[in-house]
This record gives C-alpha cells, sequence and structure tokens, in this order.
C-alpha cells in the first residue's frame, strides 16, 4: 500500500503544486490520479519513488516511511513507466528491459535471458530484441517501457501518461494487453492521466485532482459516475455518466422474456433476424448474462423491433428483453 | 619527385611522426581534459556561458603567438615541442569542452529522467546513458578537433618544431617546390586518414545512430 499522509509540496516560486492530499493507492491495485493540467497529479506521483520530494507530510509504502531510504536503492525497487517510454536509444530493446537487473547486480547473460520472457510478456517477438528503440513504432517502445518497468518485479510500478503518445487504436489495444497483465501479476499501479475516459476504464480506483493541488474525490469507477461528489467531479467526468456507468453491471439479474413468435431462428436454435411482413430484418447483435447492461440498452436501442435478445453459451437464443422492461429494471435497480 | 623523396625519406619519415605526435598527443590529452571541463557546464548550468565564452577568447588566440608565449609562462625552451604539445591542447580544450556541453544538453530530458527514474545513480547515469547518447556530438567536434590540430603543427615550423611544416620552410628557404608538395600531400593524407579512423571508430561504437531519424 502506498500512503500520502497530509502531503503538501510549495514551489520556490509560491505555487502550491499538492495541497494537504492524504490518499492510500491499495496493494495489488491499480490506482488513477487524473485531472486538469496543473493539478499536482504528477507532481504527486513523482512523490512516491522522490524524483520531487513534499514540502511537508510523508509518503509511506507498506507503511515504511520513503524519506529515509536511499533514493536509488528505493527507484530500484519501483517500475517506471513515462510518456514515450524514455527509452535508451543507444541500447537494444533487449538492453534497455535489462536495465534495472543489471543496475541491482544481476550478469548482463542473466538480465538478458529474463529479458527475452518479459519481452513476450508484453507481446514482441524474440526478432525485436536486438532492435534500438528508433527501430520501433510508438505503441512498440510502449510496450518494451511497460516490459523495462516489469524487469526487476518490483511490487509498485509508477505509470505517467503511459498511453499517451500513441493513437487511439494502438491505445485501445495496450488497454486491453495491460489490463491482462494486470491481472496476472497484481502490481500495486499508480498511474496519472488527463483522460477521464482511460481512468474509468483502467481504474480500479480513481482520485480526481481539481486545480491547486486539491483532491477532488476518491472513488471507484462506478462511484464517480453514478455519485460525483461535486459540480467539479460531474462536470470532469463528463456528460452521458449514466449510460456509462451501466458498463459496470453485468446483465445476470436482468428478467429476460420468453422468445416471441417474430422472432426467427436458425436449425440450431439460434437467432437470425425478426419477421416484419414478407422480409427479415437483422437482429444487430445479441448479448450473453455476462454481458454489460450498457450492452443490452444499446442492442434494445438499435433493435428494429425495440428488443434485445439474449443467448447462452451455445449461441443460442434463451430470452429477450424489451425497451420498457429494460427501463423499469433500470429504474427499479435506481430506486434500491 | 621521386628522386627527391628517396633522398630525403629518412627526413620525411621524421617529420611524419612527430607531425602525427604533435597533433594528436593535444587531442587525447586535450579530450580528457574536456569532458569534465563539459560535463561542469551541464552539471551547473551557470557555468555554460562563461565556458563557452572563454573557449571561444582561447580558440581565437593566434596559434603562431601562443607558440611564442607559452614558453614564457611554463618556462620552456623556445625551441621545446612541449609549447606545441601544450598550445594545441588548449585549443582542442577549447573546441571540446564547447562540444561536449553541448552534446550533454542534448539528451533528451525524458532519457534521463527514465535513468534517474529507474535508479541509477549521478555518476553511473552519466556514463552509462548520458556520454554514450551524446557521443555522436562529441565524435564530431572530436573530428574537427584532429583536423584543426594536424593543420596547426605546421605553424610550428615557424618557430623551428613543426612536423611536416618543416618541410614548407625548407622549400621556401631552398626555391624548391618538391618538399612544400610533399608536405601538402602529406598533411591532407594524414588528416583524411585521422578524420576516416574517428569515422569508423564512431561506426563501430554508435550503431544506433544509423536508424534515427527514420523508423523501421
Amino acid at each position: 500500500m502506498i500512503t500520502f499522509d497530509d502531503v503538501v509540496k510549495v514551489y520556490p516560486g509560491g505555487g502550491t503544486a499538492v495541497d494537504h492530499v492524504s490518499l492510500e493507492l491499495p496493494t495489488g491495485k491499480l490506482t488513477v490520479l487524473v485531472g486538469p493540467s496543473g493539478c499536482g497529479k504528477t507532481t504527486s506521483l513523482r512523490m512516491i519513488n522522490r524524483m520531487i520530494s513534499p514540502t511537508s507530510g510523508r509518503v509511506l509504502i507498506d507503511g515504511k516511511d520513503i524519506a529515509g531510504q536511499d533514493e536509488a536503492l528505493l527507484r530500484r525497487g519501483i517500475g517506471y513507466v513515462i510518456q514515450n517510454a524514455g527509452l535508451f536509444p543507444h541500447r537494444t530493446v533487449l538492453d534497455n528491459v535489462a536495465t534495472v537487473p543489471v543496475l541491482l547486480g544481476k550478469t548482463r547473460r542473466e538480465a538478458r535471458t529474463a529479458a527475452l520472457g518479459l519481452l513476450e510478456r508484453v507481446g514482441l517477438s524474440e526478432e525485436f530484441a536486438k532492435r534500438y528503440p528508433a527501430q520501433l513504432s510508438g505503441g512498440q517502445q510502449q510496450r518494451v517501457g511497460v516490459a523495462r518497468a516489469l524487469a526487476a518485479d518490483p511490487p509498485v510500478m509508477l505509470m505517467d501518461e503511459p498511453f499517451s503518445a500513441v493513437d487511439p487504436v494502438v491505445r485501445e489495444q495496450l488497454h486491453r494487453e495491460f489490463l491482462r497483465l494486470q491481472q496476472d501479476l497484481g502490481k500495486t499501479i499508480a498511474m496519472v492521466t488527463h483522460d477521464i475516459d482511460e481512468a474509468i476504464k483502467l481504474g480500479d480506483v480513481v482520485a480526481i485532482f481539481r486545480q491547486g493541488g486539491v483532491l477532488a474525490q476518491v472513488a471507484t469507477p462506478q462511484e464517480l459516475l453514478v455519485a460525483p461528489a461535486d459540480d467539479f467531479v460531474a462536470e470532469f467526468v463528463g456528460r452521458d455518466r449514466g449510460i456509462r456507468s451501466l458498463s459496470f453491471d453485468t446483465a445476470a439479474e436482468l428478467p429476460v422474456a420468453a422468445l416471441p413468435d417474430d422472432l426467427v431462428l436458425d436449425e440450431a436454435g439460434r437467432p437470425s433476424g425478426w419477421r416484419s411482413g414478407s422480409q427479415v430484418l437483422p437482429t444487430g447483435g445479441t448479448f450473453t448474462s455476462s454481458d454489460s447492461l450498457r450492452l443490452v440498452t444499446d442492442l434494445a436501442i438499435t433493435s428494429p423491433v425495440g428488443t434485445a435478445v439474449r443467448v447462452n453459451g451455445d449461441g443460442k437464443a434463451d430470452g429477450v428483453v424489451r425497451h420498457h422492461d429494460l427501463a423499469d429494471y433500470l429504474a427499479a435497480r435506481r430506486a434500491s | 619527385m621521386i628522386t627527391y623523396l628517396s633522398n630525403n625519406s629518412e627526413i620525411i619519415w621524421a617529420a611524419l611522426r612527430q607531425h602525427i605526435a604533435l597533433a594528436l598527443i593535444p587531442v587525447v590529452l586535450g579530450f580528457l581534459l574536456a569532458l569534465p571541463i563539459g560535463y561542469l557546464g551541464v552539471r551547473f548550468p551557470w557555468l555554460y556561458h562563461p565556458l563557452v565564452n572563454v573557449a571561444g577568447v582561447l580558440y581565437s588566440i593566434p596559434s603562431l603567438a601562443l607558440f611564442v608565449f607559452l614558453p614564457v609562462v611554463l618556462g620552456t625552451k623556445i625551441l621545446s615541442p612541449l609549447n606545441i604539445v601544450v598550445a594545441l591542447t588548449i585549443y582542442t580544450v577549447a573546441l571540446l569542452a564547447r562540444t561536449v556541453a553541448d552534446g550533454l544538453r542534448s539528451v533528451d530530458r525524458l532519457v534521463t529522467e527514465s535513468a534517474t527514474a529507474m535508479g541509477y545513480r549521478r555518476f553511473r547515469r552519466l556514463i552509462d546513458v548520458e556520454l554514450p547518447v551524446a557521443l555522436p556530438v562529441i565524435l564530431a567536434g572530436l573530428r574537427v578537433a584532429t583536423v584543426s590540430n594536424i593543420s596547426l603543427v605546421s605553424v610550428g615550423a615557424l618557430i623551428g618544431i613543426g612536423g611536416l611544416g618543416q618541410l614548407f620552410t625548407r622549400g621556401f628557404q631552398l626555391f624548391y617546390i618538391q618538399p612544400i608538395l610533399v608536405g601538402i600531400i602529406l598533411s591532407v593524407l594524414l588528416a583524411g586518414v585521422a578524420d576516416l579512423i574517428i569515422v569508423l571508430i564512431q561506426r563501430a561504437v554508435t550503431p544506433w545512430t544509423r536508424f534515427q531519424g527514420g523508423r523501421a
């Protein structure tokens, strides 16, 4: 666990970057620090590995004040991923990844062997090992950056806008892979971003900062969408909060109606369309009970007959949800 | 020409050897001195501009004046090769200190920052990361310094020691073109070969620069 205990950072020019922040980043979870520029999120992140020292207050990792620890040794135990990856241009991909193990006293050979395994872990084949950073795309560089941060298997990782320099398609892919990786590894991660959608998508916990380095709200992504603490958070989280919050609930408890007559099934029982007069309209997609309420809502809205079709694991239709049933369910859920 | 070469081969060889020593010893000394001086100009940013200015002034002193003036300061004999070595070392430092500082300053801030964040201490970061990344800039400066030294050594002939430059003074004294031609050709060849060697070294130690600029 990383703990901020009443941390203040005032810069010599007089600006207050971080204003009495107390915050706990739970072990094994991804905590996202998010906010507009100049809100102190990056300053806070950098206080965790002593790149910046607080003016007052303490930062603790697993209960130990980091102020008394040797800076370099502390940092070798904390993975660090930076925007644009910050890779060493003069070192091959493999040697970039091997950096921290070598600093920790491993032989180059040992470190390189381990680095090869890590490259595979972040989705880069062996052929990239001997390349230099300038020979990689932005997304590939970012993967190397993540591999380099993981190389010494640190329990804590800091990520400073790790995905903001790549295009949206690549970012989407990196998000998916990163979430899968984190599911396996369970690192204690602090990530900074200015992108609230990224924060909601990746974070287990989201800490929203406002201008002047003040914490506005610390909550799970769902709580942020459903119950923003104030107007600033509501505005920062943005429009469509209601719809977006449906992403966090599955359709497991959503009651379904029996299959209506106008639903066309193929011989295997899979839905193939809606009968309408002499023609058959497409279903536009189906959902399973593990899909999100957001998907169900979307299907109901876009369906030509205002009805979403549920299928089981084999793809067989086993129930439908109509517009008004969905509305009733959401209203009842809100009331409870 | 051939006759001249065969009759004077010993003199020419001696001149060439002296020329190489007088030009390259200062390159090595100057480079070693310029590294810490240039680093200071980066470590303490307020030192950078004074450093650049002093270097500029030193480099603008005419070489002949320095050759003649140094014995007074150093207490050396006017004909001592040490004067040439010291003078050229000063020029090399003046050129390279700025190059080293500029090279180190050119290292991407994100690169030094991520090195620090990964747990490099200052000195090891300098040796393992900053200097290697700055090497292309520094080696480019080294090429200029080397070629410049090779041409400056000849000026030393005017005070009696100047490697191949002695062939020029001899030729002028005798109104005889051959030694002058040989001196010019060997100087140019020497400069070319020295430059080529540095380029080859640069290729060997900075293989990554070939990929800069374009992404594969």
